[in-house]
């Protein structure tokens, strides 16, 4: 199939347009961040340093982040061990009940967020009568970002195939020894680009967190959350919001060289 | 020692694979296969409505609520809708740019296009979600865009959750389908064209058919995120209601965690049986 010029320059025409929609929406966020009134409307009336000198300065927004990477580490180790042990079991072997497994590691991200949350909410304080907090939300978020490493850590196991475990193994190699210098070294970056995957679901997710989070814990999509309808923070959210789109582009880099490599 | 274990190991698969699996398995099963079926368990609770109490006698009062409730009735269909909603524009506006990426671009163009879908990726939910409703406010960019061309905003409301909702899932949407057409052979796409089919033969009958899994597993994030929002609703839907805030109200403000824990039972249900029925194409291995 040959494209006409005509197709292509569609097509480009099209890619430009939804781009443009996709980045409009957060220019609107970056102007505001600047903008001196704090109603926001358009187009701003002047422009100011006002806020990014007071987020600067928030400790509310800090120990937020502070929060969150904690949660978010935390979540994504939990996950990265996990992910690749199931998926090692499932490439691997094959065995009575796969299916389901393999639908039960989808199943904490494909149902609503609602109701992993509320259904972890029940358990938890229910159930076990735990006090929610911090880890309540670690093991909550671990949960759903196991699928995240498996997915990665699976497409990859199945491209490499079993045969240089085989050669291992038949060179007299335990099955510790070959994982630890034969099947991990070629993990590497499937594992990193899974592993942030799920930092970057757990630092985001607002709905499960709101469920399992003890009143103590704020973490930054809960402070936002919190600060978004008052009109004095709400310039300060936009600040917070900017600054993370730029630091953003630090994983996704690293994921784009990781691409490269491969 | 750890030669014995390895010698032993080595031996017998079935071990290697226990050991293997024990420790995922009994964390999904106790974290969430557990929490699932309490959920199932809670839903046949009631409240007591003087006291504020959990009775923990069984009762179907709930699910007879539910099933035979006007409201009920009402939210669901219209989140599905939502959903479905939100689903069909993600998808099409999906395919077009990930053909592009994924058929048309240079690799170097490639490249920059899918940092730029992924970028807005890492943006915070709520803060797209605030993106919008500085938006569509009164006074706002799009009140400003429209007015010169007589469109006007829709404000806050449904439409403009469906909107919200389709800007934030759609990097979900548009990675799975440029995976998937990145995996569909070049070679296949000029053996159409020689054998005589032209771009929209060739789209219709070749590339779709090998793209619909990863279509399902793409339109899998957006409806199911989409089936169980309740905040974006919170940020631009007036006053409108879906599941999720009915759950959202009645677990909080309400104090009936037994109602809550029935009304979510109904995502439940629609996730699963749209997982079901697109189980078949392989969609599944595809998120």
């Amino acid at each position: 199939m040959t494209l006409s010029r005509t197709a292509r320059r569609v097509l480009a025409g099209l890619t430009g347009l939804i781009l443009t929609g996709i980045y409009l929406p957060l220019m609107v966020v970056v102007i505001n961040s600047f903008n001196t009134d704090q109603a926001m409307t358009w187009p701003p009336s002047g422009l100011t340093l006002e806020w990014w000198r007071r987020a600067a300065s928030n400790t509310g927004a800090r120990d937020a982040v502070l929060t969150s990477v904690q949660v978010a580490a935390l979540a994504t180790l939990i996950a990265l061990i996990l992910g690749t042990l199931l998926s090692l079991a499932l490439q691997r072997f094959a065995f009575f009940g796969q299916n389901a497994v393999n639908l039960l590691v989808i199943l904490p991200i494909a149902l609503p967020g609602i109701v992993t949350g509320i259904a972890l909410n029940n358990a938890f304080k229910g159930i076990l009568g735990l006090q929610l907090g911090l880890l309540t939300v670690v093991v909550a978020h671990a949960t759903f970002c196991i699928v995240t490493v498996f997915n990665n850590v699976q497409a990859r196991l199945r491209r490499l195939g079993g045969s240089l475990e085989e050669a291992s193994a038949d060179l007299g190699a335990g099955p510790w020894t070959t994982f630890r210098l034969v099947t991990f070294p070629q993990l590497r970056s499937a594992l990193l680009a899974g592993g942030l995957l799920a930092f970057a679901l757990s630092f985001d997710e607002i709905i499960v967190t709101t469920f399992t989070a003890g009143s103590g814990v704020q973490t930054l999509p809960i402070w936002i959350l919190n600060n978004l309808f008052r009109p004095s923070q709400a310039p300060i959210v936009n600040v917070v919001a900017v600054v993370l789109i730029l630091i953003s582009v630090i994983p996704i880099w690293i994921a784009q060289r990781l691409d490269g490599e491969r | 020692m750890s030669h014995r274990v390895g010698a032993l190991l080595g031996r017998y698969p079935a071990l290697r694979l226990g050991l293997l699996i024990a420790a995922p398995l009994t964390w999904l099963v106790a974290v969430y296969v557990v929490a699932l079926a309490a959920l199932l368990v809670t839903a046949l609770w009631q409240v007591d409505s003087f006291t504020g109490d959990l009775e923990r006698t069984v009762s179907l009062e709930n699910l007879k609520t539910v099933l035979t409730g006007e409201l009920y009735r009402t939210v669901t269909l219209r989140t599905v809708g939502v959903a479905a909603l939100v689903t069909v524009i993600d998808v099409l506006i999906a395919l077009p740019i990930a053909f592009y990426m994924a058929k048309v671009a240079t690799p170097r163009r490639r490249r920059i296009l899918l940092i730029a879908v992924l970028t807005p990726l890492w943006a915070s939910y709520l803060v797209k979600a605030f993106a919008w409703r500085a938006t569509l406010s009164d006074g706002g960019l799009l009140e400003w865009l429209g007015t010169p061309i007589g469109l006007q905003s829709p404000g806050y409301g449904l439409s403009a959750v469906v909107m919200t909702q389709a800007y934030i899932w759609l990097p979900y949407v548009i990675l799975p389908i440029f995976a998937g057409l990145e995996r569909v052979p070049d070679s296949l796409l000029e053996a159409s064209g020689d054998l005589g089919g032209g771009p929209v033969h060739t789209l219709r009958w070749v590339v779709l058919p090998l793209l619909v899994p990863a279509v399902i597993a793409g339109s899998i994030f957006s409806f199911s995120l989409t089936l169980g929002d309740y905040i974006t609703v919170n940020i631009v839907g007036g006053t409108s209601q879906m599941l999720g805030n009915l759950v959202f109200v009645n677990a909080g403000a309400a104090n009936n965690l037994p109602l809550a824990a029935t009304i979510a039972l109904i995502p439940i249900v629609v996730m699963l049986g749209y997982l079901a029925a697109v189980r078949r194409t392989g969609a599944l291995d595809n998120l």
